[in-house]
């Protein structure tokens, strides 16, 4: 039975929806996203509920919600209304929340986020430095609703841009606020979202398509899965709009296997919106009928290139094919079809909510509005991150991000995932939009941002992209196909000590060879990696081949491992973390290692280094070198 | 063998005779049965009417679907890039050490599958692996001996109980 037969009665709903919910009524929630859960949040939250029962506050709600953002805090817990942070909470600290915190209404100071900087602790998720320079706009409700359940999302102004579309917007009009607006796609190349859906609005056709590309590849990148984790409703609400401006019937979510939390979430959300009226026949009363089918990848990262996209929900292998003709054109069952990615969904409904002039405010002059990008690596705060376009390098990894692990020293940013590059030191005052990026030769993607500090092997990190774009190129084009893999045999041979100055020169014409012939986005971008660090660290690959050493100490090749006897203290505890037994010798006396038992695998060195007895009795240096490397 | 063919065709009951249906039925049939067997790959493509090589052909490029059956506990070892930048390559070698198997295989006693994984999301946690459906962060080289050992020991453990 439909609930939302008319905007009326939709609006009845909503106002229903408020009347039953108190104000500032005490609600706990639980950060669900995959993050979290993979610390135990999903049990969290039932031992809560056992324990709101046990301890008799029945009037305060408990909640699982989407993804915080915060990853490295996890699992998280939020009290509200007042947003009180607490961190990292495990199973035993959930009865005294409730006797302290709700009944006595005390903070635990335990619990608390300590500012690494001043050292304070922190009360209030809004005065912890990660959040307080973010601008969360596509996941500001996130931590706030329920994902699984629709009357959250109404209770926040959800499905109001949709009733404002229907009622007092034309689809040319909704076209012209997209175009004005400035929105870009956020799947990676940038592209005007509203001219690619003019494009697909004026080729005429019975049937039109459009899909959401959630297909999110790019190692090391997940915001995509946050948001549909998180709030499903602000993508779907995004594609009703894009819908009805395009003149489309049928929609598609094309989700990677990987995601099973999204999936769960999503099937959820649509069945909810079309008992609300919002997908199906006449939509809210109105003449428009639109709905959404769920299609799950079965794990190719060239899937998301569009035409493989639609060859994949075509049941064929995920082959890209020549453009033009555009998908706009010639798309699904070779009808007009538009395909954005989820964030780019999901920042619809705010344009069209809150106005055109108010988005194009935010951002630079050709990047508006904000971007989400994944924070990880070798950093402190790991995590996603919201910030308008525009901001500084320097302002995400250092401000929001905290810093390096460790005190380590930064040595580079990589951005945009296997098609991206690597950003060194001296253009951290880099402004992040989309033009700046393609400029010092990497590119936005989808939003990966990857730190590393000067134990990651430039040369080691170069090749693990391209063996990805190896392993993921489907084949069909020669340049992508063959080209890469003369690439990755010289980085071998490099990282082999087996490489020689000319070989700098080979792969550098090979990659310009490959990104000017190859067929899709992913052979044309695949060199970056290589182009970048080439042009950045050049250096480090002339270590590697001139005198054969790897100043990170990472190619093993290149390296070998040593006990200083006079640092050892004989402490025997790189003697238990050995897996092979290289590492011998009594207690408090100075070890042995065994070169031929050694198979290199850092863990006596890690140990070692982070033990404060010893101190840095295991070094890893270049082979034949005298001087310590590390 | 029957009942092989009982069970791939109460899936396709739920299938209209489409090829664009091609990957939502294998990956029901992989869902159900836990790998694309050659039987199953015939079935498909006379249900589907398409030629064998075909389903083969699309089967074989995702890397989702698998012609084998798998083990007892699976290990997918994250190797996306804050993993990799955290050393799961070295965990990996590990699992190969102790396993003897490389990514894609099972082990002679059919008890572990290694896999491996570009990215579950999971970028706090890493390195991380993945041991059936539980997540394992923070890995180290000497944890992932201990893993083996505690699902071995825990299959032993049931072994004698059913005795």
């Amino acid at each position: 039975m439909k609930k939302g037969n008319s905007i009326e009665q939709l609006e009845k709903i909503r106002t229903n929806i408020l009347k039953s919910r108190k104000k500032n009524k005490t609600c706990i929630t639980v950060c669900g996203g995959t993050g979290c859960q993979a610390q135990g949040s999903g049990i969290i939250v039932g031992v809560f509920r056992e324990e709101i029962r046990r301890q008799g506050v029945e009037s305060v709600n408990i909640k699982s919600t989407g993804c915080h953002g915060f990853c490295e805090r996890g699992p998280i817990v939020l009290i509200h209304p007042k947003g009180i942070f607490y961190e990292r909470v495990k199973i035993k600290d959930v009865e005294e929340i409730i006797s302290e915190t709700i009944i006595n209404k005390k903070i635990i100071n335990r619990l608390l986020y300590r500012d690494p900087v001043t050292k304070k602790k922190i009360v209030y998720e809004k005065d912890i430095p990660f959040y307080k320079k973010q601008k969360r706009i596509v996941f500001g409700n996130n931590g706030l609703i329920d994902p699984t359940d629709i009357k959250d999302y109404l209770a926040l102004d959800g499905y109001k841009a949709i009733t404002k579309t229907l009622q007092s917007l034309t689809p040319g009009e909704v076209i012209d606020e997209i175009k004005i607006s400035g929105l870009r796609g956020r799947g990676g190349a940038g592209f005007p979202t509203g001219i690619k859906w003019e494009s697909c609005r004026n080729t005429a056709s019975d049937i039109k398509y459009i899909i959401c590309n959630a297909d999110e590849g790019d190692p090391g990148a997940f915001m995509d899965r946050s948001v549909l984790e998180g709030n499903p409703h602000s993508v779907i609400e995004g594609m009703i709009i894009g819908a009805y401006a395009i003149g489309a019937s049928e929609g598609f979510i094309y989700v990677r296997l990987e995601y099973p939390l999204a999936i769960r979430h999503l099937k959820i959300a649509l069945q909810q919106a079309r008992e609300y009226g919002l997908l199906g026949e006449s939509i809210l009363g109105f003449d428009f009928n639109f709905d959404i089918r769920l299609f799950e990848g079965a794990g190719a990262f060239v899937s998301g290139e569009e035409t493989s996209l639609i060859a994949s929900i075509e049941g064929k292998r995920a082959l890209p094919r020549p453009r033009p003709p555009y998908p706009t054109q010639v798309g699904f069952r070779g009808k007009p079809t538009t395909i954005n990615n989820v964030e780019t969904w999901a920042n619809v409904p705010h344009i069209i909510s809150k106005g055109v002039d108010w988005y194009s405010n935010i951002g630079t002059n050709n990047s508006k509005g904000t971007k989400i990008f994944s924070l990880v690596g070798k950093i402190n705060n790991t995590g996603l991150v919201e910030v308008p376009m525009g901001i500084s390098l320097k302002q995400i990894v250092f401000d929001i991000g905290g810093g390096i692990k460790n005190n380590k020293k930064f040595k580079a940013v990589q951005t945009g995932g296997p098609s991206g590059g690597c950003i060194p030191e001296d253009m951290l005052d880099l402004p992040i939009d989309f033009d700046s990026l393609n400029k010092a030769g990497s590119i936005m993607g989808s939003g990966g941002m990857i730190v590393i500090d000067n134990d990651t092997c430039i040369v080691d990190f170069a090749r693990y992209f391209l063996n990805f774009t190896l392993e993921e190129s489907c084949g069909k084009c020669v340049p992508c196909r063959v080209g890469i893999v003369q690439m990755l045999e010289i980085l071998d041979l490099i990282i082999e000590g087996k490489g020689e100055i000319e070989d700098l020169e080979r792969l550098e014409n090979l990659a310009n060879l490959i990104k000017t012939s190859s067929l899709c986005g992913l052979g044309q971008t695949a060199p970056n990696p290589v182009l970048t660090t080439l042009r950045y660290f050049r250096s480090e690959y002339l270590a590697h081949v001139v005198d054969k050493s790897c100043p990170a100490a990472i190619c093993k090749n290149l390296v070998e491992y040593r006990v200083i006897p006079e640092k050892c203290t004989g402490c025997q505890r790189c003697v238990s973390a050995c897996p092979t037994g290289a590492i011998t010798g009594p207690r408090s006396q100075p070890h042995n290692l065994d070169p031929s038992k050694c198979i290199k695998c850092r863990a006596c060195y890690e140990i070692c280094r982070f033990d404060a007895i010893a101190g840095d009795a295991i070094i890893i240096r270049s082979k034949g070198s005298t001087a310590d490397a590390k | 063998m029957k009942n092989l063919k009982k069970k791939i065709t109460k899936i396709f009951k739920e299938f209209t005779v489409d090829e664009e249906n091609l990957i939502p039925i294998l990956q029901k049939i992989q869902a159900e049965i836990g790998y694309i067997s050659k039987q199953g790959v015939e079935e498909i493509a006379n249900f589907l009417r398409i030629t064998e090589g075909q389903v083969y052909g699309v089967a074989s490029f995702y890397s989702q679907f698998r012609f084998t059956a798998p083990g007892r506990h699976s290990i997918k070892v994250c190797l996306g890039t804050a993993c990799h930048v955290r050393g799961s390559q070295n965990i990996l070698e590990e699992f190969k050490r102790w396993l003897l198997i490389e990514p894609g295989e099972t082990t002679e006693d059919k008890m572990f599958s290694l896999e491996t994984v570009n990215c579950v999301g999971a970028c706090a946690l890493g390195p991380i692996v993945i041991f059936d459906n539980e997540y394992h962060g923070h890995m180290r080289i000497k944890s992932v001996d201990e893993l083996i050992q505690k699902y071995r020991t825990e299959y032993e453990t049931e072994r004698e109980v059913d005795k």
